[in-house]
C-alpha cells in the first residue's frame, strides 16, 4: 500500500513539480537569529487569508445592489448560520491586517532592513499599505448603512479638493451626480476585485524579493550596510550560520499566526461584528458618519487643521507622505543599521505611534462635534425654578448652547467647558461674546431679543468656581 | 545572420504591437464603461415637494424627494433631501442638506435657528451662511419655484466643494 502511494505521489509530482517548485523557497536559508522580531510579515499575511476566506464566504450571500445590500446584511448578521461571526471575523481579521502591517513596516524600519539590497521590498510595501487602506475604507462602505452611504459623499468631497480633476473624481466614487444605483455596486468592484488582484500581485512580488535578496540579519551595531560588500557579507553569513526556513524560521511564523488567528476568532465571537447603522436613505439627515477605527485618526485631523491649511493637507499629505515612505530607502540605503546608532529612526517611529494615537483618541472623542442629545440641565443644577435664571438655563438649553458647552457634565464639548465659567469672564465680556459671537462660536445677537440675552447671562453668573 | 536579426526584431515589434492594440481594443471599451457615469448629466426636472400651504412662513423643516433619474436597481437610495424655508407668501428658500466642508448632513436646530454639522463641528445660520466651525463656504442652494400653487426644487447634484 505504502509503496502505490509512494507511485501515485512520485507519479504526480513528476507531472506538476509542485514539490519542485516549492522546496527552494521552503529550504531557503535564513539568518539563524532571525527571531521572534520577524513574525509581523507572516502575520499580515495570515490576516489576509483570513480576510479572503471570509470574504469569498461572505459574498455568497452578499448582493451589491444599493436596493438589497443592507437586507442581506441584515440577513447575513441575523439569519444566516455563522453569518455574524464571518462579518466578525472579516472586521476583526481587517483591524490585525492593519496592525500587524504597522508592526511590520516598524521593525523593517527600526532594523533598517529596508536598505541596500531590499529598497523595493520596502516600497513594495509601502504599496500594500496603501491597498489596505483603501480595502478598509471599500470595505466598511459595503455594509451600506447609513454611516457607509454618507462616508461615500465624505470621500467624494476629499477628492473634489483635488485641483483640476477633482470634481471629475468625486462623480467617479459617486458614480454619478448623486449617491444611488451606481454608487455600491463600482465600490465593490473596487474592493472585491480590483484591489485584491493588485494585491496578489504585489504580495506575490514582494514575497519574491524577499526570497530574491533574503530576510535581512538581525542588525549588528557597527556592522553598516555597504552596497559593495554586502551581498558576499550575507551569503557567507548564511553558508556559515544560515538554517532553512522549513521549519527552522517557520515555526515562529506558525505560532504567531495561530495565535493571531486565536484572537480574531476570539473577538468575533466575544465581541462580534461592527453594528449596522440605519438603512442607507440619503433623506434621512440624523445621521453621524464615522469611519471605523482605523482611519478615526484622519477624521480627526480634518476636524483639528486650520481651515486655511485643509485643501493641501488633505491633498498634499497623504501625496507627501506616500513619497517620502516610497523614496526613503533610495536617499538611504546604505550604512548603520543597528537602531541604536540610528535614534532618530526610535524618535521617527515613537513620533509616529504618538500623532496617530493621539489624533485616534481625539478622533474617538471627536469633541469638536456637537451633542445632538444633550442631557437636560436638572433642576438641582440650575439652582432656580423661575425668574432670570431659570430662564436663562432655558435659553441655554433652547438656543443650543448646551449642544456646544459643558455645565456640570451636561452637554457638548465642542466649546469651552462653562461650569465655573463666571469665575473667568465678566458680565459684560458674557454678554459681548454671546451677542457677537467668538472663535468658532456663532453670533447669537441677532437671534436673541436683548431681555434674553440678560437672562442668559444671569444663568451664566451663577456658574462660579466652587470652593471646598 | 543579419536578416534572421532583422526578422526577429520585426517578429518582436509585431507581437508587442498586436499586444498593444488587444490592449486598446479591450482598454477603450473598459475605461470607457466604467467612467461614463461621469458624463452622465442630470436632466432639469422640477421636482414637487409639497403644497405650497403645507409649509409655515418662516420655518425650516427637511422635504425629502424621490431621485428622477435613478438607476431600476437604486431602491431605498434613490432619494434626496433638502432644508427649505419659507420666507414669505410665494418665497421659498431651499438649502443642500449637504455640509461645505465634508459634504456630512447638517442638521437645522428650529429653537436656536442654526444648521449644525455632526462631523466637524460647522455652523450655519439659518441663511445659510457660516457661523462657526471648518465650513469653507455658505450652505448651497438650490433653486426653488412655486408652480400651480406647490413648491417645486429643481433636482442637482450632490455639490462638491473643489477649491483648496
Amino acid at each position: 500500500m505504502k509503496r502505490l502511494l509512494r507511485a501515485v505521489g512520485k507519479w504526480i509530482e513528476d507531472r506538476l513539480g509542485i514539490a519542485e517548485l516549492i522546496r527552494p523557497s521552503m529550504k531557503h536559508l535564513v539568518p539563524r537569529d532571525a527571531g521572534w522580531w520577524y513574525v509581523f510579515g507572516s502575520a499580515t499575511m495570515v490576516a489576509f487569508i483570513v480576510q479572503v476566506v471570509t470574504g469569498v464566504a461572505l459574498a455568497f450571500s452578499y448582493v451589491s445592489s444599493s436596493s438589497q445590500a443592507y437586507e442581506t446584511l441584515v440577513f447575513i448578521t441575523n439569519d444566516a448560520p455563522f453569518g455574524s461571526f464571518l462579518r466578525g471575523l472579516h472586521y476583526f481579521g481587517a483591524s490585525a491586517m492593519v496592525l500587524m502591517l504597522g508592526a511590520h513596516m516598524a521593525q523593517t524600519f527600526l532594523f533598517g532592513s529596508y536598505k541596500f539590497p531590499r529598497e523595493m521590498n520596502w516600497a513594495t510595501g509601502v504599496l500594500l499599505l496603501g491597498f489596505t487602506l483603501v480595502m478598509g475604507f471599500t470595505g466598511q462602505l459595503l455594509r451600506w448603512d447609513q454611516n457607509a452611504t454618507w462616508s461615500v459623499v465624505v470621500a467624494a468631497e476629499q477628492a473634489g479638493r483635488v485641483p483640476f480633476i477633482g470634481d471629475w473624481l468625486a462623480r467617479f466614487i459617486l458614480g454619478g451626480n448623486t449617491i444611488g444605483g451606481a454608487t455600491l455596486s463600482r465600490f465593490f468592484a473596487i474592493h472585491v476585485f480590483l484591489i485584491p488582484g493588485l494585491m496578489f500581485l504585489f504580495v506575490a512580488l514582494h514575497l519574491r524579493l524577499v526570497l530574491r535578496h533574503g530576510i535581512s540579519e538581525p542588525p549588528t551595531a557597527g556592522k553598516p550596510v555597504d552596497p559593495k560588500t554586502y551581498r558576499q557579507e550575507y551569503a557567507k553569513l548564511l553558508a556559515k550560520t544560515g538554517r532553512p526556513f522549513w521549519p527552522d524560521g517557520a515555526w515562529r511564523d506558525f505560532v504567531f499566526g495561530t495565535g493571531l488567528i486565536v484572537v480574531i476568532v476570539l473577538l468575533a465571537l466575544l465581541v462580534g461584528p461592527p453594528a449596522l447603522d440605519k438603512p442607507p436613505d440619503p433623506s434621512v439627515l440624523t445621521a453621524d458618519p464615522r469611519p471605523d477605527w482605523y482611519l478615526l485618526w484622519y477624521f480627526a485631523v480634518l476636524a483639528l487643521i486650520p481651515p486655511r491649511l485643509e485643501g493641501y493637507v488633505m491633498i498634499l499629505a497623504p501625496a507627501v507622505i506616500g513619497v517620502i515612505l516610497l523614496v526613503a530607502p533610495l536617499l538611504n540605503n546604505r550604512g548603520e543599521r543597528a537602531p541604536s546608532r540610528r535614534p532618530w529612526s526610535i524618535a521617527v517611529v515613537l513620533l509616529s505611534v504618538i500623532t496617530i494615537g493621539s489624533l485616534w483618541i481625539a478622533g474617538a472623542r471627536s469633541p469638536w462635534s456637537p451633542n445632538f442629545d444633550p442631557v437636560p440641565l436638572t433642576p438641582k443644577i440650575i439652582g432656580a425654578t423661575s425668574g432670570p435664571v431659570f430662564k436663562g438655563a432655558r435659553l441655554f438649553q433652547e438656543k443650543a448652547c448646551l449642544n456646544c458647552h459643558l455645565i456640570e457634565g451636561h452637554g457638548g464639548r465642542r466649546g469651552p467647558d462653562l461650569t465655573h465659567i463666571a469665575g473667568k469672564l465678566t458680565k459684560n465680556d458674557m454678554t459681548i461674546r454671546i451677542v457677537n459671537g467668538g472663535v468658532n462660536m456663532p453670533a447669537f445677537g441677532a437671534m436673541l431679543k436683548p431681555e434674553e440675552v440678560d437672562d442668559l447671562v444671569a444663568f451664566l453668573q451663577t456658574r462660579k468656581i466652587q470652593r471646598p | 545572420m543579419p536578416e534572421e536579426v532583422t526578422r526577429r526584431r520585426f517578429l518582436e515589434k509585431l507581437s508587442i504591437a498586436l499586444g498593444g492594440v488587444c490592449a486598446a481594443m479591450l482598454g477603450v471599451p473598459v475605461v470607457g464603461f466604467v467612467v461614463a457615469p461621469l458624463f452622465r448629466k442630470m436632466k432639469d426636472t422640477w421636482i414637487s415637494v409639497g403644497k405650497t400651504d403645507e409649509f409655515e412662513i418662516g420655518k425650516t423643516v427637511n422635504v425629502p424627494f424621490p431621485d428622477p433619474s435613478p438607476l431600476p436597481w437604486a431602491g431605498i437610495t434613490a432619494k434626496g433631501a433638502a432644508w427649505l424655508r419659507r420666507e414669505g407668501n410665494g418665497q421659498f428658500t431651499a438649502f443642500s442638506v449637504n455640509c461645505t466642508h465634508m459634504g456630512c448632513p447638517v442638521r437645522w436646530l428650529p429653537d436656536a435657528e442654526l444648521f449644525m454639522c455632526p462631523c466637524h463641528g460647522g455652523v450655519y445660520y439659518k441663511d445659510g451662511t457660516v457661523a462657526a466651525g471648518p465650513p469653507p463656504k455658505p450652505l448651497v442652494r438650490f433653486e426653488v419655484r412655486v408652480a400651480n400653487n406647490r413648491v417645486e426644487i429643481k433636482a442637482a447634484a450632490i455639490p462638491i466643494t473643489t477649491r483648496l
